[in-house]
């Protein structure tokens, strides 16, 4: 019993991990119609740069949050408006090869500049953890889920009330006629990136507290688990991305102590393609009828 | 006389092509024998034939069919794990072991085409990548957990069966059966589903059908040439097989041109040579076919570049774009 509850806890602690990437996920494909492949790049972009401001130059940790945020942002912004901006009306397959490639460029600028060696990042988490019932409650896990919780509320006020929020939701709904209503489309892209991209430097940071080593492919099965989570709660819904996130959080971490560690990745993928057989619009995403 | 002169005409092109075919062979081999590849030349060639089955295997399904597959390193380990078994459990004469491997190689892949396939009927686009993608995933971890593959330590001792001589006719008989599948009936029915899905379906193409025997076809010839590649290396990994060897092929099928089946030939001649020649530049592979991925894909879709290159072509060509006026 206190195993089960250490490894709910430890579910819920990756799982919001994992929903914080696929809100990202779920938000630019919502709005852009794409798969963003590049999106797990950028949690690794946010560890290094979490690891130069905190680790090396020892800046204060809202500062380094700041950083991260603001670098992941840019960067996000940026591929938005170089790579995928000019393929908008591209086929899908031409803008998943194009996403792709950013991806590998991402990964293999981060092994020319740092090298192919995880590096540690030190915990910007300081508090110290409890014990209940013999449960050991750790400083991270409850950092983590807290911030989660936050960010999850703010999104959602954000969307729900404020006009950019709404914005954002016309234009996932139909981009033409938001367009017609008066509303800047492509701003409001910018705006989806930048958003999605500072969560990912938020996960990457949390990330870190928990696993503590960055290297070029960090972000790499982060990004694709967060994908599969988004997928499971419905891609393009932003509460099923917290659901997906979190109930696949919980199941890996329950796989890799009941049934084996080694599969435990195979278990969420098979997951995925279960998923994609009996639900394809996933758990909480709308049935989209297909016009000629 | 006119049947007599259309028939020459259509028979030409394959007339060509084989002659061809059979000058490169001959070439090749009398580079080998006399010396002038030298060693690492000659250790190339069987590779070159490995990618090319691979690339215009790919081709059929990105090019043709129009989806995206990331796990054809998938079908081509499961290939390659289930062809080394048998040469190394069965002690048969060799000229029939290897071929009958490549051959069990090459159903065990394409029967996981199937298991892929099946799912896929129902996806599209994104959601069918990601589930190629996931099924490479599990094919590695389940490889790797498992007993009678060696796990992570590898798949050991198994006879270096493969030479020049094997994997050209097995990377010809690839190109044969895809470029006709291709210019066959069967193969305008799958791009047409490529084209437009629904109006393929509304012409009575069987797109179930059509789908299910591009991921077959395309799985057999890379579960065979990763037979070729385990009897070449004398060894297998699991981690071989990763999302980055997908990737790879990917990268060959896009420079060499979606849907275009001699560019992918060409690319994948160029791919696996590059890396050995420019050695000092092998930090900067993954980089390089990473732009060359983006600025393929820019500049064949993006409409500013689209007019740029129209604009270039017309200076150069300046009459024939009075005549289209």
């Amino acid at each position: 019993m206190q195993q089960f509850c250490e490894q709910l806890l430890n579910g819920l602690n990756l799982g919001s991990v994992y929903a914080l990437i696929a809100l990202g996920y779920t938000m630019v494909y919502g709005i852009a119609k794409m798969l963003n492949f590049a999106h797990g790049d950028i949690i690794m972009v946010g560890a290094y740069t979490l690891l130069l401001s905190s680790t090396r130059f020892g800046l204060p940790w809202y500062l380094a949050v700041l950083l991260c945020a603001v670098v992941c942002c840019v960067l996000g912004v940026s591929i938005e408006k170089i790579a995928y901006k000019p393929l908008r009306n591209a086929s899908p397959l031409t803008v998943l090869i194009t996403a792709i490639g950013v991806s590998y460029f991402l990964q293999s600028s981060a092994l020319l500049i740092f090298g192919s060696n995880k590096q540690k990042v030190d915990s910007l988490i300081k508090i110290k953890g409890f014990t209940v019932n013999g449960i050991n409650v750790s400083g991270e896990s409850i950092v983590t889920l807290s911030v989660t919780i936050v960010i999850m509320i703010l999104l959602t006020l954000f969307i729900k009330k404020t006009k950019m929020g709404k914005a954002m939701l016309a234009v996932s709904e139909d981009k033409g006629a938001a367009q017609l209503m008066g509303v800047n489309v492509n701003a409001t892209i910018s705006l989806t990136f930048a958003i999605g991209s500072a969560l990912a430097a938020v996960a990457g940071i949390l990330y870190m507290s928990s696993y503590g080593f960055v290297g070029p492919y960090t972000g790499s099965l982060p990004g694709i688990k967060a994908f599969v989570a988004a997928v499971l709660g419905g891609i393009g819904s932003i509460p099923g991305a917290m659901l997906g996130g979190i109930l696949l959080g919980i199941i890996e971490s329950m796989a890799k102590t009941y049934i084996s560690t080694d599969l435990a990745d195979a278990i969420v993928f098979g997951i995925l393609i279960v998923v994609l057989l009996f639900r394809p619009t996933g758990l909480l995403g709308k049935k989209r009828i297909e016009k000629v | 006389m006119e049947k007599f002169k259309s028939f020459l005409i259509r028979k030409k092109k394959p007339v060509i092509f084989s002659v061809l075919g059979i000058a490169v062979f001959i070439i090749c081999n009398a580079l080998i024998s006399s010396g002038t590849l030298g060693r690492q030349g000659a250790g190339l060639l069987v590779p070159i034939c490995i990618n090319i089955m691979l690339a215009v295997s790919l081709n059929l399904i990105v090019g043709f069919l129009g989806e995206l597959s990331l796990g054809h390193a998938g079908f081509m380990s499961v290939g390659a794990y289930a062809g080394c078994l048998f040469t190394i459990h069965f002690d048969l004469p060799v000229y029939i072991e290897f071929p009958l491997a490549l051959i069990i190689g090459g159903l065990v892949a394409a029967i996981f085409g199937v298991i892929i396939g099946l799912p896929a009927l129902r996806l599209n686009g994104d959601y069918l990548a990601i589930v190629t993608l996931a099924f490479g995933e599990i094919i590695r971890s389940i490889i790797n957990s498992l007993e009678f593959t060696g796990g992570a330590g590898g798949l050991k001792g198994i006879n270096k069966f493969s030479n020049f001589s094997v994997a050209y006719i097995a990377a010809m008989l690839t190109i044969i059966v895809i470029v006709n599948l291709v210019h066959s009936r069967h193969g305008r029915a799958i791009t047409a589903i490529r084209d437009n899905i629904i109006s393929a379906e509304a012409m009575g193409i069987n797109v179930v059908f059509y789908k299910l025997i591009s991921f077959v076809m395309a799985a057999f010839f890379a579960g065979a040439a990763g037979v070729l590649y385990g009897h070449h290396l004398a060894i297998l990994k699991p981690g071989t097989f990763d999302f980055n060897k997908s990737i790879e092929i990917l990268v060959i099928v896009v420079l060499g041109g979606m849907g275009n089946i001699t560019g992918s030939i060409i690319a994948a001649i160029i791919i696996t040579i590059l890396p050995e020649v420019l050695r000092d530049l092998s930090d900067y592979r993954m980089l390089i076919y990473s732009i060359a991925l983006i600025v393929m894909m820019l500049s064949s879709s993006s409409p500013k570049l689209a007019e740029l290159r129209s604009k270039i072509k017309g200076r150069l060509r300046p009459s024939t774009g009075k005549e289209v006026a």
